[in-house]
């Protein structure tokens, strides 16, 4: 309904925008499709925080529109092209699965640029990509729940097997690794972005199973209320959870959209943008850590260093020697991975106990 | 807490809320209803149990507020559907639409903040038994409301009179309306009662499930329940195994996952809804008992002066 509503919305703006040109030429408009709900307070709920930051940072020289809950498929096809037809100036589609359906709409619409987030592929010259380099935030999290782990497991809830997801549980192995080389990691894939009642059954699963840490990559602050429950610590995602675990929430990876969105639509406005590919971590204040909390303080001072190192350039997460899980070798001493081979990222690190589905 | 027992009460907590759903629906379709619109009633009720728990503090305030409302929500579908004669499926559909709109509108001011959990109930010394302490004696009370209310629609239904009046309104309208039944009457009561069952389950997911209030937090539960009553056979009894069976094929996949058995984790995820399909099919295979069992006049529209 909210879908609907806003789709009337974006007709009655088309409608508008017939009738008096003029006032719409002063005003960029920006719209957003998100493939959560705005209020799952995780992942679209952050893009959408980016949203409020652009109104607010334009005034007036900025309208926007935004559609949630798009499912990753042929609708989303028809509701970024319903966008292109409604004279949005710019969209910006943010989920891995808008891939294809953006760069197909781009073809048609050359003249309104296309951002999509977390991909690769830029087909035509008026889409740009842009990602956050969260696996530097998922490194810190992995020494943290090495120190603190007792049973010297940790959980991960996991989406979909895509290169994202994945780096991301290699970058925690990688930083637990450095920490505690026997450390384990036990995954359970939900094979959904969001669903409070079956992350929460992932998570007690987990903790049933002895882990007494906990990390997610999907969207809801299920798994931090059942590690609060169970009196176990657990991970933020996306944005910060400490109200729903002020006892168990050790640190979040908080996604930080809004000064990006506010250069792009800025570049539209001004008539400056250009097609790119961006993928910006820490440094760049992408990617920030919720305070470090519910931890002895020795351990919040190794993140801290560790945070900072990574801020700084002067470590890379992925620096080898590192194997790959068949005990082949894949980045030698000193060597760090390539942004490419991160972005396709199909295979697990040594050490982790999962078999990746495919 | 012996990891059996762990996952036993989980599974529990996983049925629980397609069970209420289910429940409620099989009876209004046992009426001769059928409404899609579970989804929409459950999300409106978990919004409504979360937001007034919330506000109140009290989480049972809140599990009533969901059962009103729910069956309030039902009451728009019943009075389009029976009294103005629409389409059924099309209004069920409408009705789920805006349940999830209207729960996102109204939930806006509850998003990120942590809810009241409604307790479980702890006997001393029986839900301290071994293995079967906590899942007998220890669960949260809406967990004994789904079991009393599946006995309880299964005597009504097939063992009282209002019940067989009610099958019968279901099975033919037209010669229960001959016979002086007032159909449009009971239809309208059975719609409400599955309005207020599927307002309790979204209430569960929203106050104990995960105490939280986000958009869409039913994830399709709704749909689920609808497709188990239709593979139960509309049998009460059957309801609870298919309810059971999914939430325990659901946390035992997670279990093989987390315990690393190397089965493809598609393949898991999409083993509770095949193998729930497989053995509801399986039970209600006799053609002829399934025959007896669905309600004849399931969707059909009714008019008394036709």
């Amino acid at each position: 309904m909210t879908k609907t509503l806003t789709t009337l919305a974006a007709a009655a703006a088309l409608t508008a925008l017939g009738a008096s040109g003029a006032a719409a030429q002063d005003a960029t408009k920006a719209c957003y499709i998100y493939v959560g709900p705005i209020g799952d307070f995780g992942w679209s709920y952050q893009h959408h925080q980016g949203l409020l930051e652009v109104e607010e940072a334009m005034g007036d020289d900025v309208e926007t529109a935004y559609l949630e809950s798009v499912p990753e498929g042929a609708d989303a096809e028809r509701a970024i092209e319903r966008f292109a037809r409604s004279g949005c100036d710019i969209v910006f589609t943010t989920s891995f699965g808008f891939m294809d359906a953006t760069n197909k709409v781009a073809g048609k619409f050359p003249d309104v640029k296309f951002e999509h987030a977390t991909g690769y592929k830029r087909e035509h010259p008026n889409v740009a990509t842009y990602n956050s380099r969260f696996y530097e935030g998922r490194y810190v999290q992995g020494v943290i729940a090495a120190k603190l782990s007792e049973a010297g497991v940790a959980g991960y809830i996991a989406s979909f097997p895509i290169p994202e997801v994945v780096r991301g549980i290699n970058s925690f192995m990688l930083g637990a690794q450095s920490v505690n080389p026997d450390f384990k990691v036990k995954v359970v894939w939900a094979n959904t972005w969001f669903d409070p009642g079956k992350e929460a059954d992932a998570a007690k699963a987990l903790v049933d199973q002895g882990v007494d840490i906990i990390t997610q990559h999907t969207d809801s602050t299920a798994p931090m209320q059942v590690a609060a429950e169970r009196g176990i610590k657990a991970f933020g995602q996306a944005s910060d959870m400490i109200e729903f675990g002020p006892d168990t929430q050790l640190t979040s990876i908080v996604d930080d959209w809004g000064p990006y969105y506010i250069e792009r639509v800025k570049a539209v406005h001004e008539g400056t943008w250009e097609q790119h590919d961006v993928w910006a971590g820490m440094a760049e204040g992408h990617v920030v850590m919720a305070p470090y909390t519910n931890m002895p303080d020795d351990v919040k001072q190794m993140a801290e260093e560790v945070e900072a190192k990574i801020k700084s350039g002067e470590f890379h997460p992925f620096t080898g020697p590192v194997n790959k899980q068949d005990g082949s070798a894949w980045l030698a001493e000193g060597d760090t991975a390539s942004d490419e081979e991160l972005l396709g990222m199909n295979f697990y690190v040594e050490g982790v106990d999962d078999k990746l589905p495919n | 807490m012996g990891m059996l027992e762990a996952i036993l009460l989980t599974v529990a907590t996983a049925a629980t809320p397609l069970l209420l759903a289910a429940i409620g629906e099989l009876v209004s379709e046992r009426s001769g209803v059928l409404n899609l619109g579970v989804e929409g009633m459950m999300i409106m009720g978990a919004v409504t149990g979360f937001g007034v728990a919330l506000t109140t503090g009290s989480p049972w305030l809140g599990v009533f507020a969901a059962i009103a409302v729910g069956a309030l929500f039902s009451l728009l579908f019943a009075f389009l559907t029976l009294t103005l004669v629409t389409n059924q499926v099309a209004t069920g559909l409408a009705l789920t639409l805006l349940g999830l709109g209207l729960s996102g509108m109204l939930g806006e001011g509850f998003v990120g903040r942590p809810g009241v959990k409604l307790t479980a109930i702890d006997i001393p010394v029986l839900s301290d038994l071994p293995l079967v302490g906590k899942l007998v004696f220890g669960q949260d009370p809406l967990f004994y409301v789904s079991i009393a209310l599946t006995a309880a629609v299964a005597y009504f239904l097939f063992y009282t009179r209002a019940g067989l009046t009610l099958r019968s309104v279901g099975d033919n309208h037209g010669s229960a309306h001959a016979l002086g039944i007032r159909v449009i009457l009971i239809r309208y009561l059975a719609v409400m009662f599955g309005g207020a069952c599927a307002g309790l389950a979204g209430a569960y997911l929203s106050l104990v499930y995960t105490p939280q209030w986000v958009e869409n937090m039913t994830a399709g539960r709704g749909w689920i329940a609808l497709a188990l009553v239709v593979f139960a056979s509309w049998r009460p009894w059957r309801v609870f195994a298919g309810a059971y069976l999914f939430g325990a094929v659901t946390i035992g996949q997670l279990h093989a996952q987390a315990l690393g058995f190397g089965i493809p984790s598609q393949l898991l995820s999409s083993l509770p809804y095949l193998a729930t399909i497989v053995v509801l099919v399986l039970i209600s295979r006799n053609r002829r008992l399934t025959m007896v069992n669905t309600p004849a006049s399931l969707g059909r529209p009714f008019v008394p002066d036709r």
